[in-house]
């Protein structure tokens, strides 16, 4: 019993730095923009948000500034693919190659210095309850943090104007365009959003989760975030869910091993990579459904003159 | 204000200037980096641009560290003008290397005579196998559900890296090696041929330059290439004129994906001569840009790869020459790239100032 319990915890903690990155990109992604950045993003603020809790002391300075360093960071992309027209693949996929060097270089000096790990105080008087107390509720504020995030997302795309005009962007550029709304700038207030839950989530992982800076410690959950929205087709709650499935995972192999099963270490290490393009697989095969729920406007480039 | 004003046709000026600028602004940025770090702009940029080509040894080291980037570019070249995204070639050359590795093994652990000569054609096609089998993972996945190549092709990266890392922790740990992660050292037969004597730089090299060569003919020169080139701008018309984007996607996955492996295989055999879990620099991420700083050109890919491997040796140099870190490199890499495709807006835009 215990042991589930634990493997509960486990996974809600392994699954928020997903839930964070893949709700930010859907944000993005409701609005009609792809940023592959999102490896690029969460390294630079990982590095970023380590060094700021470091010098600091304070945990949540760090997520602060690994939020404002994921923003910046998405402010590039934005400013490139939005006011001069680049392709987003390719400017994010630049922002992925620019944020493994960027970070790597600045967090040369932060290799091997460790955060001292706060203790975790959980949800009072529920944290002390048998089974769901160690399961649920003795968890990183953070992890509670990202289903609140969760639902204000719903609530804003689904039952507020700004929501709808922010899907409107997403789904038809031209009509927005039309009816007098700043596309452009729609989609760069979205893509900052995105930038900064990226942010979060990157310094969650260096902050909390690991703790300590090593480089390619996002080590691609950027591009599972990514991966996510898809599988969610593109609701906020289906990306919570998978984020926690895609935790789960990862958690299974500590499991498995616990359990004595001799499987190497890098086989085990492979499932989030392999249940990736398994699940890209399983939700892909049907292309009509897959174009049903992706917003139209998707990754295309927007110009108001044309 | 300035606006941006589709141009009636692409500027084929700025389609040559864009990276000529792109990589003036990076150096820019360079000597901006060099001054805020209290190094002096003028010797950093001497140590980071001038030394990799100062000497016979330097030049030599500059073309064998070309030589996987312009393998990997000519490939991922072809796939993106296609519109096929390959950005998985880094997983391809791992899988090439790993092939490539156990091949030599097989020779050397049976000690089998083998002359370098003899198994440069072996090893090459070794290579080959290994990239086209990891890059026809996606493009079957691609193919037969739909499913999205940039992030297969990018999940097959990190799967082939941690099966890399099984084979060296485990079944092909070099037994004598101390516990170290890392194969017996290959026998000398299972090299490859040197092209000057007492450099590293091999035949390698040669074969890229081929490739190069050979790309631009075949895309150029010969209508199925010309197929590839209109599938990706012009889908539709594409479609129109009965050419098959699934040939297209194939056909590209397994050309990047077989060269890249042979830039692995070349690498492992050449100056590696053992495997180990750090088998790749990152050529084949660093590929991508060369891709594009080379404008998706075969020929382009072979100057662009001289820049980036610039970029490669001069980030070692300023780290055992100025202290700097050399992961100095992988930030003017990424700048290069920003820059470039913000100046690429140039070849489809005209900046125009005032209000309409």
């Amino acid at each position: 019993m215990n042991e589930i319990a634990l493997l509960i915890a486990a996974t809600l903690a392994a699954g928020t730095p997903l839930a964070l990155a893949g709700l930010g990109l859907l944000v993005n992604e409701r609005a009609g923009v792809v940023n592959l950045g999102a490896e690029g993003m969460m390294a630079i603020a990982a590095v970023t948000g380590f060094a700021a809790a470091f010098l600091t002391g304070s945990e949540w300075v760090g997520f602060a500034a690994g939020a404002v360093a994921g923003a910046a960071a998405a402010s590039i992309f934005g400013w490139l693919a939005l006011w001069l027209y680049t392709n987003q693949y390719a400017t994010g996929l630049a922002l992925s190659l620019f944020g493994a060097g960027f970070s790597a270089f600045v967090g040369t000096g932060f290799v091997g210095k460790n955060l001292e790990r706060t203790a975790v105080a959980g949800i009072p008087g529920l944290r002390d309850l048998p089974f769901l107390g160690p399961a649920l509720f003795r968890q990183h504020a953070l992890v509670y943090l990202a289903i609140a995030i969760m639902a204000a997302i719903a609530w804003f795309f689904y039952r507020t104007r700004a929501g709808l005009v922010l899907r409107s962007v997403g789904e038809s550029p031209e009509s927005a365009h039309a009816l007098g709304y700043p596309v452009r700038s729609i989609r760069m207030a979205a893509v900052l959003a995105g930038g900064a839950l990226c942010g979060v989530s990157g310094a969650y992982l260096s902050i909390v989760y690991a703790p300590m800076w090593v480089e390619g410690m996002i080590a691609g959950r950027g591009w599972i975030a990514l991966a996510l929205t898809v599988f969610a087709t593109w609701r906020p709650a289906r990306v919570l869910l998978g984020a926690y499935l895609f935790g789960g995972v990862t958690m299974l192999q500590l499991h498995l091993q616990g359990r004595g099963v001799q499987v190497p270490l890098q086989f085990m290490s492979m499932l989030p990579y392999l249940s990736t393009v398994v699940v890209l697989v399983l939700i892909s095969r049907d292309p009509l459904w897959i174009r049903l729920n992706m917003p139209a406007s998707l990754g295309k480039t927007f110009h108001p003159g044309s | 204000m300035i606006r941006l004003e589709a141009r009636p046709a692409p500027s084929r000026l700025w389609g040559v200037l864009s990276p000529v600028v792109a990589i003036a602004l990076t150096v820019v940025v360079a000597a901006a980096l060099f001054a805020l770090l209290g190094k002096d702009p003028v010797r950093g940029l001497e140590i980071f641009l001038v030394k990799p080509w100062s000497g016979a040894r330097a030049l030599t080291e500059l073309g064998l560290k070309a030589t996987p980037l312009i393998l990997c570019a000519v490939g991922l070249g072809l796939a993106f003008r296609a519109n096929v995204w390959n950005i998985g070639a880094e997983g391809q050359f791992l899988v090439g290397g790993i092939l490539g590795g156990g091949l030599a093994l097989v020779v050397t652990a049976n000690q089998i005579p083998m002359s370098r000569w003899a198994f440069f054609p072996m090893l090459v096609l070794a290579g080959a196998v290994g990239g086209m089998i990891w890059a026809g993972i996606a493009a079957f996945l691609r193919d037969r559900f739909n499913a999205n190549e940039i992030l297969v092709s990018l999940m097959l990266v990190y799967v082939a890296d941690l099966f890399l890392s099984w084979l060296v922790f485990g079944p092909w740990k070099d037994p004598k090696g101390f516990n170290f992660p890392q194969t017996m050292n290959f026998a000398d037969g299972t090299g490859v041929p040197r092209l000057v004597a007492g450099m590293r730089l091999h035949w390698g090299f040669v074969l890229a330059l081929l490739a190069a060569v050979g790309m631009w003919i075949f895309v150029y020169r010969t209508y199925r290439g010309m197929q590839l080139l209109v599938g990706g701008p012009a889908p539709a018309a594409a479609r129109y004129a009965g050419f098959s984007s699934r040939q297209a996607l194939w056909s590209t996955f397994l050309v990047s994906g077989g060269l890249a492996g042979v830039a692995g295989a070349l690498e492992v055999a050449g100056p590696m001569g053992q495997l180990t879990p750090h088998v790749s620099q990152g050529y084949g991420f660093a590929a991508i840009i060369v891709a594009f700083v080379g404008r998706l050109d075969p020929l382009g890919a072979v100057l662009a790869a001289l820049v980036l491997a610039t970029f490669s040796i001069g980030g070692e140099l300023a780290q055992s020459r100025l202290g700097l870190p050399s992961a100095i490199t992988g930030v003017f890499q990424g700048v290069l790239l920003l820059s470039l495709l913000g100046c690429d807006t140039l070849i489809q835009y005209r900046p125009r100032w005032g209000r309409r």
